[in-house]
């Protein structure tokens, strides 16, 4: 038993690890005592919920058949002990074939969304839980996997999470805690890098630069960067931009913004007045533009997604659409949670997408279902999105990716090159 | 015989030829994990096989999902034998725990990456939180 005689355990926990509750909590509880112990955590804190990436692409044969061994047991010992949701999916079981994914990779998925299921798991298949399940609230303790996700409901919703990678937030599930260790403390969520924002972001793609600049300057799990001068509250999908970029250049877990988040109505609240600002200037939001900043070139696929378009997002995107279509030789992806499916789908969002000639996935995103394959399958090398998330993301999979403006995103799809 | 000092890591004891580079590492986007080498070009060990030694890095990147990737890697037996970090970050630690392969971080005596060369034989005990380097002293 690895790690029992570092980290404190109560009873309950003593009894999951001695396989009082079967061997799935054994697992989870041995697993988590590992990781605890790694990151010096002395005990373990219960959450209210977790949430778990898991896609084909990266679960493998292996991921799936480890997950259907649990499946496997009595109810009572397979059932997750309290609410837990999904991750988007790998491949949209009602349309994944006119992608170029195969059978096998479908297979998989229904494998593994069957074996989830038996859990007890919830099938949001979704990475703005934040938005349409039941957003975390000040001070909760939880267990997120994605990033975008783990990092909008600490710094947004002020709740407490570490990145959980799948396996984590599997185990977290099953044993109802996580080790105390990061974000669940409070010296880890302390400002350690200042920032001072002179220019508004307007657009959600200014917010995605801004996030990724800062993340990009602050550069750790470990650090937490306060941001001064936003001077009027962000909507809810700017912050998601803003966030989700972050973490993506930064693997930064938790942000603060003066006046806006809930953890810093003043910069002494996080400690952030000892602290040098540094300005991001217009230069430095321009440099992480430029490698995404094609102009007047054909362009193959544009993508929203990275995060999951939020209702108020598919009525924006169909809005622009209406009334005109896309260029022959340009196909257009929309990814959306389930829910924001179907709520799209009642308010004709979907038709009008669908009418310009683009396709609304559900349940999905886009670099989360094998993108690399995909791409190779349609021919799809230049890529333009308004999330600079995925622009940074799709390089390492063989994209031209470039960063567009969501009206000027339609536009190119319309035109079939990017358009500025 | 040198011994290097580190924090208390994960998995069992294991012993190996060391794979050194200064450059970091991601379980998703540097490997070709079907042929077992680093396929990302810009990556400072691009064309060399992982399977069975001992990698050194910097640090972990790479998002959550890498976290299934060591344990599908090992399940396949195209796997290094351990990973040795100056920090590792959450997820891959995680990833290690799930795929029981050693994995340790943050050396008393300094830059790992320096300290440790390509072709050095190891043994790793993470529950100790000890590298030793045999073929040296």
């Amino acid at each position: 038993m690895i790690g029992c005689c570092d980290m404190k355990l109560n009873e309950k926990e003593q009894a999951m690890l001695a396989g009082k509750d079967g061997p799935a909590r054994q697992w989870a509880i041995e697993h988590q005592l590992q990781v605890g112990r790694m990151f010096d955590a002395e005990d373990m804190v219960e959450v209210s919920q977790s949430h778990m990436m898991a896609d084909p692409e990266s679960l493998g044969e292996a991921g799936v058949a480890f997950v259907e061994q649990f499946a496997a047991l009595p109810k009572e010992q397979r059932s997750v002990a309290i609410p837990m949701i999904t991750d988007p999916r790998g491949v949209d079981l009602t349309y994944y074939d006119p992608l170029g994914q195969t059978e096998e990779m479908a297979n998989l998925e229904r494998r593994f969304v069957a074996a989830c299921e038996k859990l007890g798991i919830m099938m949001t298949d979704t990475c703005i839980n934040y938005q349409t399940i039941m957003p975390p609230v000040l001070g909760d303790h939880i267990a997120y996997g994605d990033t975008g996700v783990v990092i909008y409901s600490n710094s947004v919703c002020g709740a407490r999470s570490n990145f959980e990678g799948g396996p984590s937030a599997l185990a977290a599930g099953l044993t109802g805690r996580t080790p105390r260790y990061g974000l669940h403390l409070d010296r880890h969520r302390q400002a350690t890098k200042r920032f001072l924002v002179t220019e508004q972001p307007e657009e959600l793609t200014d917010w995605g630069v801004l996030g990724a600049t800062i993340g990009r300057m602050a550069g750790s799990y470990w650090e937490v960067p306060v941001v001064e001068g936003i001077d009027k509250a962000p909507t809810s999908d700017a912050l998601k931009h803003f966030g989700a970029a972050m973490a993506s250049y930064g693997s930064t877990p938790l942000f603060h913004i003066v006046g806006v988040t809930p953890e810093c109505h003043r910069i002494e609240d996080v400690s952030g007045d000892k602290l040098e600002a540094r300005q991001v200037t217009a230069d430095d939001l321009a440099a992480l533009r430029q490698p995404f900043g094609a102009k007047g070139e054909k362009v193959d696929v544009v993508v929203f997604a990275a995060p999951q378009l939020s209702l108020v997002e598919m009525q924006q995107v169909a809005n622009l659409c209406q009334g005109r279509s896309k260029h022959s030789d340009t196909s257009l992806i929309v990814c959306t949670a389930p829910s924001v499916y179907a709520d799209a789908q009642r308010m004709g969002y979907n038709d009008a997408i669908e009418s310009f000639g683009g396709k609304v996935l559900q349940g999905t995103c886009f670099y989360q279902q094998y993108a690399r394959e995909v791409g190779e399958a349609n021919g799809w090398k230049r890529l333009l999105s308004n999330s600079t998330k995925i622009v940074n993301i799709l390089g390492g999979y063989g994209y031209l990716p470039a960063l567009a403006s969501m009206e000027a995103c339609v536009a190119s799809a319309e035109k079939g090159e990017i358009v500025g | 015989m040198i011994k290097l000092k580190c924090h208390v890591g994960i998995g069992p004891v294991v012993e190996g030829e060391a794979l050194v580079t200064s450059d970091d590492f991601s379980a998703r986007y540097d490997l070709d994990r079907i042929k077992g080498v680093f396929s990302r070009p810009a990556h400072k060990l691009f064309g060399q096989s992982y399977d069975g030694k001992i990698l050194v890095f910097n640090t972990a990147k790479g998002g959550v999902a890498s976290a299934w990737m060591l344990h599908e890697m090992k399940t396949r037996n195209v796997t290094p034998k351990a990973i040795l970090f100056n920090a590792a970050n959450t997820i891959l630690a995680q990833g290690a725990a799930l795929a029981a392969l050693p994995m340790v971080d943050r050396f008393e005596e300094g830059d790992i990456t320096q300290l440790i060369k390509t072709g050095d034989h190891l043994i790793v005990d993470p529950e100790k939180g000890l590298v030793t380097i045999t073929n040296r002293s």
